[in-house]
């Protein structure tokens, strides 16, 4: 149940809503809900994937920051060029902690930046063959790279490069893929377009180059679409599914090879995580390939074992049986893990605000702890996202797409919650408040979170956070009055 | 014309894309529906509607297929 009652919860957008020129209120009003059960149709009740306002603060990235960030990055043995100015990189470079295994600079690329470093003479003259050099560079000095990518910053679709001619070119003389990718920043509203165009570049590149070929399969062949690795995360997930009998095939894309994704075509089923980044390539398979896609959650042990029961439920009797052992193997660790941790968590209230698919997926691992969620929304969600997340949080909780600035801090100031999950920026805003905060970006360098062993961290990570004796000497601003000067100062 | 892409859903109702715009929702009502043709108009639960040339039923979704958007219903 939410905090507040629908009335009430309205009456709050309303009045945040005020302090806006009429124009922007306008448009806000779209983007702010209180949700409701009985809309099956999110559109119905909140716009999403729309333009930012201007002015506002808005914690959204670029369209390069979802391909090379997000789809591309990940990919180990590729290395990823940041095609462009050097800036778009390096501030991005080994942020999202996926991690991998191998010899980083060997045949390993994940945590470099390679950037074709623009300057002046570049943006006047073309960087065609500044990159063409760039490539030979790389092979003399990596040479036991899988592939490249091109990565376009805002500049190369601006100068109109013709990327696409120099890549075949030099994917002709070293005889792998380069594969270029245009995903300039400008491109859309936020980087799920980046997703959308990075996806498109796999399949166009990448994914059929081994069909036909001989491969010996399993009929229990699966491939994790959708999971970054961030922390470990889809180490932790992989474990399950191989108790469960399966074979995982390829990850997309954290810990991933390009030779995997080549291979993923020959999957029996595609297990997509984040939905809002390969949706995209999942439809693509199931049309060409006949690969059934499903999605999953693994977050939280309730989440988890609904999951599993749902992919079991694909394959046969083996796998079934193996799946149910599995689940029974896990629950005392689960049961120790709530029985530690429910008594200090039960009843804390949590507001998120996460990327593509965690404002969802991350509600049950927190109902499994006793929290609860009172608000929540995308940076850049779709109305599928939307849809979906209708449906796992209570009737009139606060939804609010592409929250601004001014928005979040007024509703927690109003909603408080015990507890934010949100991103990087708003980070310190929140502890400055008094509120603690969990950056569940790149797990505020903990995790995994992802599985039963990710549940573990997941669930110590949150109590360190409330339990946190900082939080007795600083005092929230709503409280502040009601508070003695000494302590003031502490604060 | 736009590209679109129908496939079935788990519950087996009939799920419309349109990749262009990241638009997803349920198909509500098709206008034909037999072996030998279909098609035809295609009603949204968003409120939009679209039309594709009928064609036999196609034997594996999901198909892409050529759509005409018939009024500016949905947003
Ligand atoms: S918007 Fe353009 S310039 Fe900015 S980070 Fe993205 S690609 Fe780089």
């Amino acid at each position: 149940m939410a905090v507040l009652t629908r009335d009430e919860t309205e009456a709050l957008i309303a009045e945040v809503l005020e302090v806006y020129p009429d124009k922007a209120k306008k448009d806000r009003t779209k983007h702010l809900a209180v949700n409701d059960h009985d809309v099956e149709q999110s559109k119905k009740c909140i716009t999403s994937n729309r333009k930012s306002l201007p002015g506002v603060m808005t914690i959204r990235g670029c369209a390069y920051a979802g391909s090379k960030g997000v789809v591309w990055g990940p990919i180990k043995d590729m290395i990823h060029i940041s095609h462009g100015p050097v800036g778009c990189g390096q501030y991005s470079r080994a942020g999202r902690r996926n991690y991998y295994v191998g010899t980083t600079g060997v045949d390993t690329f994940g945590t470099m930046n390679f950037t074709s470093d623009f300057q002046e003479k570049d943006i006047v003259f073309g960087g065609d063959k500044k990159l063409a050099k760039l490539i030979e560079e790389i092979e003399t000095l990596f040479p036991l790279h899988k592939g490249i990518s091109v990565q376009s910053e805002c500049p190369i679709g601006l100068i109109g490069d013709d990327i696409e001619a120099v890549s075949k070119k030099a994917s002709a003389a070293i005889d792998k893929p380069v594969v270029p990718v245009r995903c300039e920043g400008f491109r859309g509203v936020s980087q799920s377009l980046g997703h959308h165009i990075a996806n498109d570049a796999i399949r166009d590149w990448v994914l059929d180059k081994r069909d036909g070929q001989e491969y010996e399969s399993t009929p229990y062949d699966v491939a994790i679409i959708g999971d970054y690795n961030i922390g470990g995360d889809a180490w932790a997930s992989r474990i399950l599914l191989e108790e469960m009998g399966l074979r995982v095939v390829a990850q997309w894309s954290g810990d991933g090879t390009i030779a995997e994704m080549m291979n993923t075509p020959k999957v029996k089923l595609n297990l997509l995580h984040c939905y809002r980044s390969m949706n995209y390539i999942s439809r693509h398979m199931e049309e060409k390939y006949g690969i059934p896609y499903m999605e999953y959650n693994f977050f939280g042990p309730t989440k988890i074992i609904e999951s599993c029961r749902k992919i079991a439920a694909f394959f046969d009797d083996t796998i079934k049986e193996k799946t149910e052992a599995m689940i029974a193997r896990y629950q005392p660790m689960m049961d120790e893990i709530i029985a530690k941790y429910r008594p200090r968590l039960e009843g804390k209230k949590v507001m998120l605000y996460v990327g593509g698919l965690r404002p969802r997926h991350v509600i049950g691992a927190y109902e499994d702890l006793g929290m609860e969620v009172i608000g929540t929304g995308y940076e850049f969600g779709h109305n599928d996202d939307y849809d979906r997340t209708i449906k796992e949080v209570g009737d009139a909780t606060l939804l609010y797409d592409d929250v601004t600035g001014f928005e979040l801090e007024e509703f927690v100031k109003r909603l408080k919650p015990d507890m934010v999950g949100s991103g990087i920026k708003e980070k310190y805003i929140f502890q400055k408040m008094g509120i603690p905060l969990r950056q569940m970006h790149s797990w505020d360098y903990s995790g995994p979170y992802h599985g039963y062993d990710g549940f573990a961290i997941f669930a110590r990570d949150m109590d360190i956070a409330l339990a946190n004796p900082v939080w007795d000497n600083m005092v929230p601003p709503w409280k502040k009055a009601a508070v003695p000067d000494e302590l003031q100062k502490v604060a | 014309m736009a590209n679109i892409m129908i496939r079935r859903n788990e519950a087996g109702g009939l799920v419309f894309y349109l990749p262009k715009r990241d638009l997803e929702a349920s198909i509500e009502s098709i206008e034909f529906d037999a072996d030998d043709k279909w098609g035809g108009e295609l009603k949204l639960d968003n409120g939009g509607s679209y039309y594709i040339d009928p064609i036999a039923r196609p034997p594996r979704l999901p198909i892409s297929l050529r759509a005409r958007r018939l009024g500016a219903a949905e947003d």
